[in-house]
């Protein structure tokens, strides 16, 4: 008969550390989903998922169980991403001059006319992922939580920890960082 | 350019390719070889292989000065003789001084 996610959590509190498997192969799935997307490599992304895991384990004590495993994993994955984004600042000032051909192409036809550039080009993905690289951590986290999956404010609070007014405060400022990155690509492209 | 389109165009095309949600062959056995090898230590095997460490320490010396003081007799005044001989005089001097006394 299969253990349920509390009986799992017990054991392991026991000193079962085997029963952290099944826990480890129903979640890992969505950890590894969150990792991809502030991590481009895959190593990094694996460092990041494994992270995750080694901290929920040594940290299950804390666990009480009001809420599900998931979100306490979640708010887990989340921080650990945010650490991995605030140690891994690199490439922010580099030139928008190094666009690939598509993403110039992409570029060029949103200029020409904005209807015309199709969302699910990989081009478009590519772009936003060098823009996204360019972000801030804060500024890289709320977008990627408040815009890109819609969270609400009160939920990337519990998420990150920051209280409802800093997220706000940081969606402002992200916002124009993003704004800022965007008019850079338009002077070094097109001036 | 239009910033503000261009923004909404790239955040849509960041929500159309959401990223996978594959995990790498036998990523959970890995992480559980990892957690066993870290599991925390057990203190009382710690404190009871620190104790037979002391144990072995106090025997080897104890058989060291066992060796030396077989080995390297006391001489001098201070024999085994002597020594209760003193004993018993510090033990019976009041009643000696008692006995003077009278």
């Amino acid at each position: 008969m299969e253990r349920t996610e509390a009986e799992l959590i017990a054991a392991v509190l026991k000193g079962d550390a085997a029963s952290f498997e099944p826990l480890v192969q129903k979640y890992s799935p969505r950890v590894f989903a969150t990792a991809r997307r502030y991590a481009r490599r895959e190593s990094e992304v694996e460092d990041i998922a494994q992270e995750v895991w080694l901290k929920a384990f040594s940290k299950l004590a804390s666990f009480r169980g009001e809420a599900p495993f998931e979100h306490w994993l979640m708010r887990m994955t989340v921080r650990t991403c945010y650490d991995f984004l605030r140690g891994h600042q690199r490439n922010r000032e580099s030139a928008f001059s190094e666009l690939s051909e598509p993403e110039t192409d992409w570029l060029e036809r949103f200029v020409a006319d904005p209807g015309s550039a199709a969302e699910d080009a990989d081009a478009a993905k590519l772009l936003i992922e060098r823009v996204l690289e360019k972000l801030s951590a804060p500024a890289r986290l709320v977008i990627t939580l408040l815009e890109i999956e819609d969270r609400s404010v009160k939920e990337i609070a519990e998420l990150t920890g920051w209280s409802v007014p800093l997220v706000k405060v940081r969606a402002f400022r992200a916002r124009g960082e993003m704004r800022k990155i965007l008019a850079k690509i338009a002077k070094d492209k097109y001036l | 350019m239009n910033h503000v389109e261009l923004q909404k165009k790239l955040i849509a095309a960041a929500r159309v390719h959401a990223p996978r949600d594959q995990v790498p062959y036998a990523f959970e056995r890995r992480v559980t070889a990892l957690l066993a090898s870290r599991v925390a230590p057990d203190n009382m095997a710690l404190w009871v292989h620190g104790l037979w460490r002391a144990a072995v320490s106090c025997v080897a010396i104890t058989l060291l000065l066992g060796v030396w003081v077989v080995f390297n007799p006391a001489t001098g005044p201070a024999t085994a003789d002597d020594l209760s001989q003193n004993f018993e005089n510090t033990l019976l001097a009041s009643v000696d001084q008692n006995d003077q006394a009278q």
